[in-house]
């Protein structure tokens, strides 16, 4: 029996074949998968490469001209906040049907994505993409931000946006890694479940005041680990596994006898 | 007669050969010797340990004291942590060290032959209770108590009475005015304006587009005398639905204002803030216990442990287009209680 | 000791012996046996956790303002600076932020309590399975259930009086749940908060409650409970040597003052560690309590879970008569069913006590097993604590594990009444199988795994049977037997009084006690060596170990029911 054929039979050989078959398939599809969806044509401005995108991407749910289908609602008058919204937090193009539209990676890329808003925002009037200044945390008041928060959005998102559950499995997503534009983006648009806070209701300064508070919980908390802040479950999960399961172990040490 | 069913999965042989009929106690198994008594290195090694928990223990304890003046909370999040974790580990390591020194030293130092001591029955002798009843006897024939009837409920009526005298005031005074019917009433009246929370601002109706939420409280709220108590049962949430999607009762056509409806922010099952509102299914879900209304259909139950709908507050419109109430809830808002439909 | 110190020691003795007769009490108690078993130490976990929330208590006192009248707080924490609140709140963030080790103390002080209720549900566990609630025991039994109320109390009352939202919206369902009882309900709401909710008395009266008259009472109990323990002695589980009338284990001076006085500082130290690496009660991040403000997550600590998911479960039902309102959707999950459970657990040792008619003292635990229906029982009623436990958690559990709660409410309505009746059932066979298993190990001994063939070409495996120990560790125990009553009928005829309910009795004892499995008798087990093959054995070759011919075979190969046994099932005749 010649050195390879000995090998064959070695007890990790299944294991080393699995190995290499896994690692040869995930070449193979990182070599051949499709690339992110690349614009059909370049257009001259903006509106015309959304359009294309548009149809391209969006229409098959949303209608040729966004006037909206049986599968979508009408995006006339969401303005381009919506779009940057959904598009950036790669809720939209929606993958399958559900209770929600999570949010996955992004589809496209900041270009695309603004093409996309221009497009929509040229179908009618709606909300536009917030400036750098109005989203800017550093500008708001934490304590007015905090006031609002819990008024308007702890609820569903949670007293420190680790998000929460609505009705029929839906949720309302948790904060931890949302930017401060689709923050203000979601504020003013409402998309899906959440309500919308026009600039009525939580004016442009209340808004970039929540965005404060919301960006001062990233600090973490004074206390230890925050056990992802979910409250009293699981600080009494962690009771039960980590404080009676190191009690416990002691008293077993304790109880034995000594060799 | 009972059924007493005996175990048959062994046949024991007729032949009555002499077996005692139950099992009998071994004793006590004998002593296994540890190594710390077979081997005096290992005694050692083992009070060398012992002796090393002490002093991490005191290690523990400096750490904290230098932890306690050198690393103040501060004023940041990592510095309030920091001075948490340092002062904790110290106090763990000072603590734990010396109960685990204790166990150590207990099991492998200290002589751990298992000893017996004998029970006695807790009951007492014939002859203690004999003697107890005898001297309860005496001393009820001392008492002169006796057959006197009129003396021991004289007695028994004065001592059951006299606790009156702390449990009146006590229960009396706690409960306050004891005004059950302000629960029946809110501060909504005619006129006031709808505002918003915290801020306190009016709110114009052509502010409430279709799919927002308004939380709501009365205008005034901060310049009672008790804000908080008014506020919990005076809290609103304001919505509005494309006219098309909601269904109203008949006697109350008028409560709404061109698709915007106010309804009652306490929930009906136990009076947490129903505060979440899901806009693509105009459903209100309370945190608490999931009880959800639907706004579009008089806030009636759809889910959940609540049984009534949340009572609406009539709006409408004043002359400068801000929001105001026709009038008080037309019933008790919040949870059920006995005398609430009287 | 040195002789300065020993002669220092004398003379405090000889003091102290001629005032208080001291001596008779050292002699006592200096070297009483307590027996040894780890979870004999459960209970001091809750004694020791409820001494650390006394200690860090005290810290806590000495900032904490228990009133709700208003001020503004200036701080540190930027997210409240400015905000009006409550002077309990805002004491409880100065003594989280400014005040040095005042966060950890406060983190000391709420893992402790946490720690204190899940030691006591594990230390109750370890009693009722155990029995040792049996008497003389039953009094103690009702001492510890009470203490187990009073920690719920004293928890509720205690994570309340920060006066955030939270705790806030705790309260104001137990306003709701309080306005629910018919006739006094509304009354009973003005008692509690002194008027209408919220009020401004409540953070005061809570706080007397949680300081003085709740740690007072549990202190008092604590000392009867002990002083029980201690007169009575301590059970101690089956074993050789251990009977019902001696107790076998360790003197208390100086082997349980090591062990139990260091568990003391292992239960200190380990409630430190978890207050210096793990957050809990971040009141700061849920504000002052409004009534307005709820958040995601709204939940009581853990050992109130049972009421929230009772209450998120009940559907919506209630009734009015004649005008009143009487809403069985609170009053059912907030008084019914804990009532039930609570009265179940509390009443169980006088159950089990009528079922078995068994008047002697016990001090030898029961294993588990051999006790199938109280086991079953047990885990009954934790499945059902359980599923409330999980129904309270219903939104986390939907939004961790992407469910709809809807489904979760509705599977765990159907779980509520399935669960508890699919525990006992499996709980009670497995019981029976393992004392089944018990006895043929017993008859049989321990398989060893070598396999020997006979020339006649038989093959059996080699069993080693049990050593005394061994042995008597698995037939010391009565298999109690359903109660025979008197007849119906008297000699003469006559109907005697008393006949129903003495039926009523029997039923239950058979539903105790009819499905048992016996322990081995000697007789049993020497018919089951008499079936061995110690004959085939004795000619076999002596090429295999020295063992073969120490160890009989002992039944005479493996355990099927092919050799003409029939099994072992106790239904079989």
């Amino acid at each position: 029996m010649n050195a390879l054929a000995a090998r064959r039979h070695h007890r990790f050989a299944p294991i080393v074949l699995l190995l290499l078959a896994l690692i040869g398939t995930g070449s193979v599809y990182a070599a051949l998968a499709p690339s992110r969806a690349t614009a059909a044509a370049p257009s001259a401005n903006d509106v015309g490469a959304g359009q294309n995108l548009f149809r391209a991407n969006c229409a098959t749910c949303h209608g040729m001209s966004g006037q909206g289908t049986k599968s979508g609602p009408s995006l006339i008058g969401v303005g381009a906040a919506a779009v940057d919204f959904q598009v950036s937090t790669g809720r939209m193009p929606l993958a399958a049907s559900g209770p929600q539209a999570p949010a996955k990676p992004p589809q496209f890329d900041a270009q695309q994505t603004a093409q996309l808003a221009a497009y929509v925002a040229s179908l009618g009037p709606g909300p536009a993409v917030p400036t750098g200044a109005q989203v800017d945390a550093s500008k708001g008041d934490v304590a007015n931000g905090m006031a609002l928060f819990r008024t308007n959005c702890a609820m569903c998102h949670n007293a420190v946006g680790a998000g929460g559950a609505l009705s029929g499995g839906k949720y309302a997503p948790s904060l931890w890694s949302s930017s401060s534009r689709t923050i203000y983006e979601a504020m003013l648009t409402g998309p899906q479940s959440m309500p919308v806070f026009n600039n009525a209701n939580l004016t442009p300064v209340e808004k970039r005041d929540v965005i404060a508070y919301i960006e001062a919980q990233r600090a973490g908390s004074p206390g230890g680990a925050d056990l992802g802040s979910l409250g009293p479950v699981s600080e009494g999960l962690w009771t039960w596994v980590v404080g009676m399961g190191l009690l416990i172990g002691c008293a077993v040490w304790i109880g034995a006898k000594s060799s | 007669m009972s059924k007493n069913k005996q175990s048959r999965d062994v046949s024991v042989p007729d032949d009555g050969a002499d077996v005692p009929a139950r099992f009998t106690d071994p004793g006590h198994p004998e002593y296994r010797p540890r190594q710390s008594d077979l081997d005096p290195a290992a005694d050692k090694r083992a009070e060398r340990q012992v002796v090393a928990l002490f002093g991490l223990s005191v290690l523990g304890t400096v750490g904290f004291l230098v932890a306690y003046f050198a690393v103040p909370p501060g004023n940041t999040v990592a510095s309030m942590r920091l001075s948490n974790l340092l002062l904790g580990l110290g106090l763990f390591l000072a603590m734990f060290s010396i109960g685990a020194a204790a166990v150590h030293w207990s099991k492998s130092l200290m002589n751990v032959h298992e000893r017996s001591e004998d029970r006695h029955p807790l009951r007492s002798s014939d002859q203690t209770r004999a003697a107890a009843v005898e001297m309860l006897r005496e001393g009820a024939t001392d008492s002169a108590l006796g057959r006197r009837a009129v003396l021991k409920g004289a007695m028994v009526s004065a001592l059951v009475l006299a606790p009156l005298t702390v449990a009146v005031p006590l229960i009396g005074n706690v409960g306050a005015d004891w005004n059950v019917s302000k629960l029946k009433h809110t501060m909504w009246r005619k006129g006031t304006k709808l505002t918003i929370d915290p801020s306190g601002r009016p709110i114009k109706a052509a502010d409430v587009t279709v799919g927002s939420l308004f939380h709501v409280i009365p205008d005034g709220l901060d310049k009672t005398a008790h804000p908080l108590d008014e506020k919990a049962k005076a809290i609103v949430l304001l919505v509005r639905l494309d006219p098309r999607d909601l269904t109203e009762a008949a006697d109350r056509k008028g409560w709404s204002y061109q698709g915007i409806v106010a309804y009652s922010k306490v929930c009906t099952h136990v009076g947490c803030p129903v505060a979440l509102y899901e806009q693509q299914t105009h459903h209100l879900l309370c945190p608490c216990h999931q009880s959800t209304f639907d706004v579009a259909d008089g806030a009636k139950v759809v889910f959940g442990p609540a049984k009534r709908p949340l009572p609406q507050l009539p709006i409408e419109v004043d002359a400068d287009g801000y929001l105001i109430a026709q009038s008080d809830f037309h019933e008790p808002v919040g949870p059920t209680f006995w005398e609430r439909l009287k | 000791m040195t002789t300065a110190a020993s002669r220092g020691a004398a003379a405090t003795a000889d003091y102290l012996d001629q005032r208080t007769g001291v001596g008779v009490a050292v002699k006592g108690l200096a070297r009483k046996i307590f027996p040894d078993h780890w979870s004999f130490l459960l209970g001091e976990i809750a004694l020791y956790s409820f001494i650390v929330l006394l200690i860090s208590g005290v810290f806590l006192t000495m900032f904490f303002v228990p009133s709700m009248a208003e001020t503004t707080y200036h701080g540190p924490w930027a997210a409240l600076n400015g905000v009006p609140m409550s002077q309990a709140f805002a004491s409880t963030l100065r003594l989280s932020f400014e005040v040095r080790g005042g966060l950890l103390m406060r983190q000391v002080h709420h893992w402790a309590a946490l720690l204190f209720m899940a030691a006591i549900i594990t230390h109750m566990m370890r009693v009722f399975f155990t029995g040792a609630f049996r008497k003389p025991r039953e009094l103690n039994w009702l001492v510890g259930f009470t203490m187990m109320l009073l920690g719920l109390v004293a928890g509720l009352t205690g994570y309340s009086l920060p006066d955030d939202v939270l705790s806030g919206n705790g309260m104001r369902i137990t306003d709701g749940v309080a306005s629910s009882i018919p006739i006094i309900g509304s009354y009973l709401s003005y008692f509690i908060f002194g008027g209408e909710f919220p009020g401004s008395e409540l953070v005061p009266r809570l706080f007397t409650l949680h300081v003085l008259l709740i740690p007072g009472l549990i202190l008092a109990l604590i000392g009867a409970h002990l002083f029980l323990v201690f007169l009575q002695k301590h059970t101690q589980y089956p074993g050789s040597g251990r009977t019902d009338k001696n107790v076998v284990g360790y003197p208390m001076f100086p082997i349980y003052v090591a062990k139990a006085g260091g568990f003391f500082f292992i239960v200190f130290g380990v409630i430190a560690l978890l207050a210096a690496t793990m957050t809990v009660n971040p009141v700061w991040n849920y504000g002052p309590f409004d009534p307005a403000v709820v958040s995601a997550g709204a939940q009581p600590d853990w050992y109130m879970l049972f009421l929230e998911g009772s209450l998120r479960l009940m559907p919506g039902w209630e009734i009015v008569i004649a005008g009143f309102s009487i809403p069985l959707n609170v009053l059912i999950p907030a008084m019914v069913v804990p009532g039930v459970l609570f009265t179940a657990l509390a009443l169980y040792p006088f159950i089990e006590a009528l079922a078995t008619g068994d008047e002697r003292e016990h001090h030898v635990l029961n294993r588990p097993r051999n006790v199938p229906t109280r086991t079953a029982t047990g885990v009954s009623i934790l499945t059902a604590f359980i599923i409330l436990i999980v129904a309270g958690s219903n939104d986390l559990l939907a939004t961790r594990f992407h469910l709809s709660i809807n489904d979760i409410t509705w599977t765990l309505r159907v779980l509520l009444f399935l669960g508890p009746w699919f525990a006992f059932w499996i709980t009670k066979r497995m019981c029976l199988g393992l004392q089944r298993k018990d006895r043929e190990l017993v008859l049989h001994g321990h398989e060893t795994g070598r396999v020997v063939r006979f020339a006649h070409g038989e093959y059996i495996e080699v069993h080693r049977p049990l050593d005394d120990h061994e042995r008597w560790l698995r037939v010391n125990y009565d298999a109690h037997v359903p109660l025979a009553i008197a007849p119906e009928h008297d000699s003469r005829g006559v109907r005697r009084k008393g006949y129903r309910r003495d039926v009523l009795r029997q039923r239950l004892s058979r539903a105790f006690y009819e499905d048992r499995v016996e322990p081995v008798t000697p007789a049993q087990l020497a018919a089951a060596h008499a079936h061995g093959e110690h004959d085939a054995l004795a000619s076999a070759e002596p090429t295999t170990a020295p063992s073969l011919e120490r160890a009989p075979a002992g039944g005479g190969g493996d355990l099927t029911t092919r050799e003409g046994h029939p099994s072992n099932d106790a239904r079989n005749q």
